[in-house]
């Protein structure tokens, strides 16, 4: 993001960044000025518009990294809970009257109880097997809210009341550019915290051997579950937020594709990297963006990148070249 | 009754579509351990290439013939292009790969061809048969027949040839079968290749039925993946009596219960075999080693 070519970064002041990089604040200090920095250079208001996208798409990434990245258990479906936590704040303001933040609390509670009855038999099962339950799982989710129109407005979707903040309604892609990068801090500074504490190194003993953990005394099934919760929440959170910048929400926001999107941006940002993730989105989010002067050879670029990304960098972006940094200094 | 057996025949058609999708994924998982979703893609170009190469002329029995070995070169190119180079990444890496490789090759077929609904002719005319009071059409029967002798040839294959031989030591142990001269990377190829080429003949011959067009592959490789797990991955007759459930329930469930939740069925039913048996319905317990 910085103006700094390669070659100024001496080997000692690359080593310094590594160990810096490894550090709770020093996370946050990236991410923070990842957010702060790039508006002082848009020209445009569209700029901001894709920002937020980013912000906020990057709180489900950093929701299902703790799931892929550090429980080591894949999710085909993560966009079902987008999806609930988007109608939750298209549905109960505008009928029942509940206010949007209220509405987003009791989306993320259904969410996180829906992961929990569905994710005890999901994650019983191991690797592909839990791969194509959380896929049909998804799926459902995405059915019901196509076909129920009486509720749901069917595949046309429904619009979103604004969100009103003490009287003051949030309008602005500007003014949502910062809500969504504030949140994205947040929601990072949580998930650091969770994976530094006694629950983030039974996760990781997990995702290294689910029976070597259990051997020394983990209780997998309730870590699993647990990191499938959070990762839910995360999901429905980012969901609402997108719901509310959006305007209208249509039954894509938990299809199949949106799930794959969102597994792509935790893989290609690096599993196990909060940074990671935030890098992740950006790049899934921004590459469509700057090719749309090739049209209609967009998706062709766009599957090229994502297979020239992998196998470049197959341990994601940030993993890969902070190794390449350490190896250097 | 007739009904009954009107579900049963277009649920055994498309079921036998998603047989040859799941049985492509189950070989090439068997020699690589990659789970490619790309897999739909060949059934797009397939089909999507004959109505193509018929357009300009070609008579369509030839222009089948073409489209399936292009799509086969497809399937060598992903594994010499894309798989082969990242070699020892993660299982999840390699997925994105192949979905990568999906969105490439749906682009270039909305390019290369259009983003139009196509079809091709029936191979028999388009005049139902009446059997027992349910109308078939011809080309189902085609469908059907043309599922059989692939999974027929694939089992002569494998039981009846050195090479099939080799193919099977390599999904039951890569190292061992390198170190008793098996050329595993040839073995991977052909697999792709393989698994390419049957995708696109279930492209040419469901097409007169069900219509293509530049993205159908999407749902093919869900239904095919859900299919492949159903049976147990990695065990070709889970896949092909996978696929034909996973048919056979869309079809019932569309009938009788609700046609909006049809692609529903199938997940639920999956939902609840993997719940009572978590390795599907052939599979067995893998046991890990720490």
């Amino acid at each position: 993001m910085t103006s700094h070519s390669p070659d100024i970064a001496a080997p000692p002041a690359a080593g310094l960044l590594a160990r810096l990089a490894s550090g709770k604040l020093a996370v946050l200090l990236v991410l923070a000025l990842l957010v702060a920095v790039p508006p002082l250079f848009f020209p445009s208001g569209f700029y901001y518009r894709v920002g937020a996208i980013v912000w906020i798409l990057a709180i489900a990434t950093i929701g299902l990294n703790l799931l892929m990245g550090f429980a080591g258990q894949v999710s085909l479906g993560h966009a079902g809970f987008l999806g609930i936590g988007a109608y939750a704040v298209a549905l109960l303001p505008s009928r029942y009257g509940i206010h949007g933040i209220a509405a987003m609390v009791i989306g993320a509670a259904l969410s996180a109880f829906i992961a929990w009855v569905a994710g005890r038999p999901i994650l019983r099962l191991r690797g592909h097997y839990l791969a194509v339950a959380t896929l049909g799982f998804g799926i459902l989710i995405a059915m019901v809210l196509t076909n129920e129109q009486w509720l749901t407005g069917g595949p046309d979707g429904m619009r979103v009341p604004r969100l009103v903040l003490f009287d003051w309604p949030v309008r602005g892609s500007d003014t949502w550019y910062w809500i969504g990068g504030g949140a994205m801090l947040i929601a990072a500074w949580l998930a650091l915290n969770l994976v530094d504490s006694p629950t983030g190194r039974a996760l990781r003993a997990i995702h290294d051997s689910e029976v070597a953990a259990r051997v020394i005394g983990v209780d997998v099934a309730r870590y699993k579950l647990a990191a499938f919760v959070i990762s839910a929440v995360y999901a429905s959170v980012a969901g609402s937020l997108l719901a509310f910048f959006d305007g209208h929400i249509t039954p894509d926001a938990a299809g199949f594709l949106r799930s794959v999107e969102l597994v792509t941006m935790v893989v290609i940002g690096g599993m196990g990297s909060v940074v990671g993730s935030v890098i992740g989105t950006l790049v899934i989010v921004v590459l469509p963006q700057t090719l749309t002067f090739l049209s209609d050879y967009k998706h062709i670029m766009v599957g090229a990148f994502i297979m020239l990304f992998m196998i470049f960098l197959r341990a994601g972006i940030v993993p890969s070249l902070a190794a390449l940094v350490r190896r250097r200094g | 009754m007739a009904e009954f057996l009107q579900f049963a025949f277009s649920g055994l058609t498309v079921g036998a579509v998603y047989a040859l999708v799941a049985l492509g994924f189950t070989l090439i998982y068997n020699a690589s351990d990659v789970i490619n979703f790309a897999q739909g893609e060949f059934v797009m170009l397939g089909g999507m290439a004959t109505v193509f190469l018929s357009l300009a002329g070609v008579p369509v029995p030839l222009a089948a013939l073409i489209a399936v070995a292009a799509t086969t070169v497809v399937g060598l190119a992903l594994y010499k292009l894309a798989i082969d180079p990242a070699r020892g990444a993660s299982a999840v890496t390699l997925i994105i790969i192949t979905i990568g490789a999906s969105i490439f090759l749906r682009g270039v077929a909305s390019i290369v061809f259009d983003k139009r609904f196509h079809s091709l002719p029936h191979w028999f005319g388009d005049r139902p048969l009446t059997v027992a009071g349910a109308s078939v059409l011809p080309q189902s029967l085609v469908v059907l027949a043309g599922a059989l002798v692939i999974v027929v040839l694939l089992w002569a294959f494998f039981e009846r040839t050195l090479f099939g031989k080799a193919v099977l030591a390599t999904a039951a142990n890569r190292v061992a079968a390198k170190l008793s001269g098996i050329d595993t990377g040839f073995v991977v190829g052909f697999s792709f290749a393989v698994s390419a080429a049957i995708g696109a003949v279930a492209g040419v011959l469901v097409t007169p039925i069900t219509l293509t067009s530049f993205d159908v592959g999407t749902l093919l490789a869900l239904k095919g993946f859900a299919a492949a797990m159903l049976g147990g991955m990695g065990h070709p007759v889970g896949a092909v009596v996978g696929g034909l459930v996973v048919g056979l329930l869309e079809a019932f469930g569309a009938g009788y219960i609700s046609s909006q939740y049809k692609d529903a069925m199938a997940f639920i039913v999956i939902l609840a075999v993997l719940f009572a048996m978590p390795n599907g319905l052939f599979g067995r317990t893998r046991i890990e080693r720490v």
